[in-house]
């Protein structure tokens, strides 16, 4: 159990849950969208500037929450900056499987280093209560993109 | 109660009370989890339960079980006096001074409801006012504001300062010639401040409004002698009272719970049916409809037979010298700051550390094997009083010890390792 601590808690993810990147608001952002666990009262919002063909500019949070949810909010941001809207729908895809210690088969070879990132928060599958800490980020960037009102992880 | 085994260890409270005896009464408390002995301190949110009340109920459900008030046969006639023999100990235990002020319900959320529908309905209209404080529950705050939305009455809040008092010059300022309710709790589940409740009604009824006490916490850490409270309403839970889930009590004044209207309709309420009109039976039958929660009741009964074998006035001694023992303990951590120091406080310890958030931190004493919980505890509006999202609280209960709060206190140092 505690070797799992560790794997979660590891200092990429501590560094990022109190160092969070792109956390800030973008003037220019095109959509944004607020994202809470009312289970717990934590909420974020996303923000992301969609240009022309689906590029995602800029991607950014605000918020508050746990070190697993803000670690996932900053890395997702600068994962998905550069990225295609579809790009950052299969990578969401793909990794609430990781979360879900669910089978991701063979990813993408475009998303290697994407993933390699990623697999760091991928210790929540032994926390099961801590899952939607790690997904709310992503749930709330979904929202955004495709116009939802807010997002809950439930 | 007294075994002498326990007595080596001096920070061991109240000489009289053998909380290891206690401790062995509850299967649960000698659970390992993560490697390691459960140091269970969420007994505000739900408490363990003796053995017997596990073994009361298996017996219910093995020779006393039947549906109750119906058959003519002799299993429901058992099953129907021990229902109603549960009815007479929550009765005699709140000082009531009929069991027929005793209306089970489901929990304290659904008491509460009841009450804002059957009572707000007949006895507020729009304007009226009714005054709840700032450290409510939601299940102490929703109701109220669904019967605003309902009907338009105003809803007032009464203050607290920074420590977590009520503040009794405030509240006096609240109340005012419309002021019909006061829906109040007796222990913040959060803060663990003690409210001046019998203060309160005493103001309250001088002014001619009405009080209900929402006793979840305030039951088990403090009990209530509602004749000599004397509020119109007192609710509390029975799973927090070492009982089982699923049954909660609504106490009312019987003259005022027999003007009340039904909250909700059914079988066993009933005076008489037909097609064009109900006739309603009086309290409690009348707020009881459907099948009730039978061997919860009995369950209850069970928990409190068995809290009053060691006297709520000991526990309350036992918990008070736990709390200071914690109080102490967590106060030399680094970093850490509990919020809640009201001048009258029970056991219940909310906290921050700094660096970590209370999702982190539950999260991490748990593969210590502390339960404590983490979250806004159903209080948003006081989370926001103290400008959080959340908190990690240690909540007590009569089987908690020394050994739980150092164990939580070596658990944070941990925390502390992780992000420090």
């Amino acid at each position: 159990m505690e070797d799992d601590i560790r794997e979660l808690y590891q200092e990429v993810i501590l560094d990022h849950g109190k160092n969070p990147r792109n956390f800030r608001h973008p003037e220019d952002a095109t959509c944004e969208a607020n994202g809470n666990n009312p289970l717990c009262g934590d909420k974020l919002t996303v923000f992301v500037k969609v240009g022309a063909n689906d590029d995602i500019e800029d991607a950014a949070f605000e918020g508050r929450g746990c070190a697993i949810s803000v670690a996932s909010a900053s890395m997702m941001t600068n994962i998905v900056i550069g990225k295609k809207v579809a790009q950052a729908d299969e990578l969401f895809d793909i990794f609430h499987k990781m979360c879900m210690g669910e089978d991701v088969g063979e990813p993408p070879k475009e998303f290697e280093d994407d993933i390699d990132k990623l697999m760091v928060l991928s210790g929540v599958k032994q926390f099961p209560m801590r899952v939607k800490c790690a997904t709310l980020a992503w749930h709330t960037m979904n929202a955004a993109v495709h116009g939802k009102e807010a997002s809950t992880s439930e | 109660m007294m075994t002498g085994a326990n007595l080596s260890r001096k920070e061991e409270p109240d000489f009289r009370y053998d909380v290891s005896a206690i401790r062995a009464d509850f299967p649960a408390l000698s659970l390992e989890i993560n490697g390691h002995p459960l140091a269970f301190l969420d007994s505000g949110a739900s408490a363990q339960k003796p053995v017997h009340v596990l073994e009361r109920m298996d017996r219910a459900y093995r020779s006393e079980y039947a549906n109750v008030h119906r058959g003519a046969y002799t299993l429901s006639q058992l099953a129907t006096e021990s229902y109603e023999n549960a009815r007479a100990t929550v009765a005699s235990f709140m000082n009531a001074k009929t069991p027929d002020e005793i209306i089970f319900t489901r929990n304290v959320t659904e008491a509460i409801n009841l009450v804002a529908y059957s009572y707000g309905r007949k006895f507020l209209s729009a304007g009226d006012e009714i005054i709840i404080s700032h450290m409510e529950h939601h299940a102490n705050i929703v109701p109220w504001q669904l019967l605003r939305d309902a009907i338009g009455i105003v809803i007032k809040i009464a203050p607290i300062d920074d420590a977590g008092n009520f503040l009794m010059d405030e509240f006096k300022k609240l109340i005012g010639s419309r002021t019909k309710l006061i829906a109040i709790t007796q222990i913040s589940n959060v803060l663990g401040t003690i409210v001046p409740i019998k203060e309160i009604v005493n103001l309250a009824h001088e002014a001619g409004a009405h009080v209900l006490i929402d006793g979840a916490q305030g039951i088990c850490h403090h009990g209530v002698d509602v004749q000599d409270l004397d509020a119109e309403f007192y609710v509390f839970t029975g799973h927090k009272l070492y009982g089982p889930t699923g049954i909660g009590v609504l106490w009312g004044k019987l003259d005022l719970l027999n003007e009340m209207p039904p909250y909700q309709g059914g079988g066993d309420m009933i005076e008489n049916v037909t097609f064009e009109k109900s006739t309603y039976r009086e309290a409690p039958a009348r707020f009881e409809a459907g099948t009730p929660p039978i061997v919860e009741a009995i369950g209850l009964a069970a928990a409190i037979d068995y809290v009053s074998s060691i006297g709520l006035a000991n526990i309350a001694a036992h918990e008070n010298s736990v709390l200071a023992y914690a109080t102490n303990k967590l106060s030399q951590v680094k970093g850490l700051k509990i919020i809640g120091q009201a001048d009258r406080k029970a056991g219940i310890i909310s906290f921050e550390l700094k660096g970590a958030h209370p999702h982190d931190i539950g999260t991490i004493v748990d593969s210590k094997g502390v339960a404590i919980r983490a979250g806004h505890h159903c209080a948003q509006p006081l989370m926001e009083r103290y400008g959080v999202a959340a908190t990690a609280r240690a909540s007590l209960g009569m089987y908690s010890n020394s050994d739980d709060i150092d164990q939580l206190v070596d658990a944070l140092n941990y925390v502390k390792e992780i992000f420090d």
